[in-house]
């Protein structure tokens, strides 16, 4: 699965995007936020607040329930600030 | 319906211009240009941007305003990249037979285009840059248009 960070999440991450293998208990996009925040302290804290991180599978805003099934590309991002 | 996601300026006469060229069917053209503000010794700003999203957002936020208002035309350009203060960053200009329509789309887009459209601006002053924060205004002004989203 592809994952692609914007914004501070990026930054606090340290990189712009990676593909990685999910254990197999990984079912949502929660889950999969407990799970990047066990791999290093720069995930710790891009989700140390994970209810300002906004998630989209496939180009589409999702909730943290959202199921990862059939997902190609899960992004994270602050809040928007365009317009 | 135009959706464009680019680092070059635009130029909103024309694109206002080229929504209603040749058209004789159109009452009401509104548009809307979102300038960069040189507030508090802003040096510059960089939008930060989820290209193929934006593109795949935005054309669904004009689906959801068409769906509400009958319109002609619709053109939503959006900058990303670094700007200075006074450059154009966002365009959103409606069409349709009635000015009512077009106002209200036009707002609903701008209003929406804010809290969906994934981009981030980050602020460049002297003292180092920093990410602009989402605010709570912005989530009510879209809030507003419920129930549709």
């Amino acid at each position: 699965m592809r994952l692609v960070y914007f914004a501070w999440v990026r930054e606090r991450i340290g990189v712009a995007e990676e593909t990685v293998d999910l254990p197999a208990d990984v079912a949502t996009v929660a889950d999969l936020v407990a799970w990047l925040k066990t791999r290093g302290e720069g995930y710790g804290h891009a989700f140390e607040n994970p209810a300002v991180v906004r998630a989209a599978i496939d180009r589409t805003h999702v909730k943290p329930d959202a199921s990862l099934i059939g997902a190609r590309e899960v992004a994270f991002f602050p809040p928007m600030t365009g317009g | 319906m135009t959706v464009r996601i680019q680092t070059a300026p635009f130029d909103a006469e024309a694109e206002v211009a080229a929504l209603t060229a040749g058209r004789t069917d159109i009452g009401a053209v509104v548009s809307f240009t979102g300038l960069c503000r040189g507030d508090d010794g802003l040096v510059a700003m960089t939008l930060d941007c989820y290209v193929e999203m934006a593109e795949a957002e935005i054309g669904r936020l004009i689906e959801a305003a068409r769906a509400r208002w009958p319109l002609e035309g619709v053109t939503v350009i959006h900058r990303h990249g670094r700007l200075l203060p006074g450059d154009p960053i966002v365009l959103v200009a409606v069409a349709s037979k009635h000015r009512r329509a077009a106002f209200a789309a036009a707002e609903f887009l701008m209003d929406h285009l804010k809290t969906r459209a994934p981009f981030w601006k980050q602020e460049e002053r002297a003292g180092g840059a920093a990410w602009v924060e989402a605010t709570e205004a912005d989530d009510a002004a879209a809030a507003r248009w419920a129930p549709e989203r």
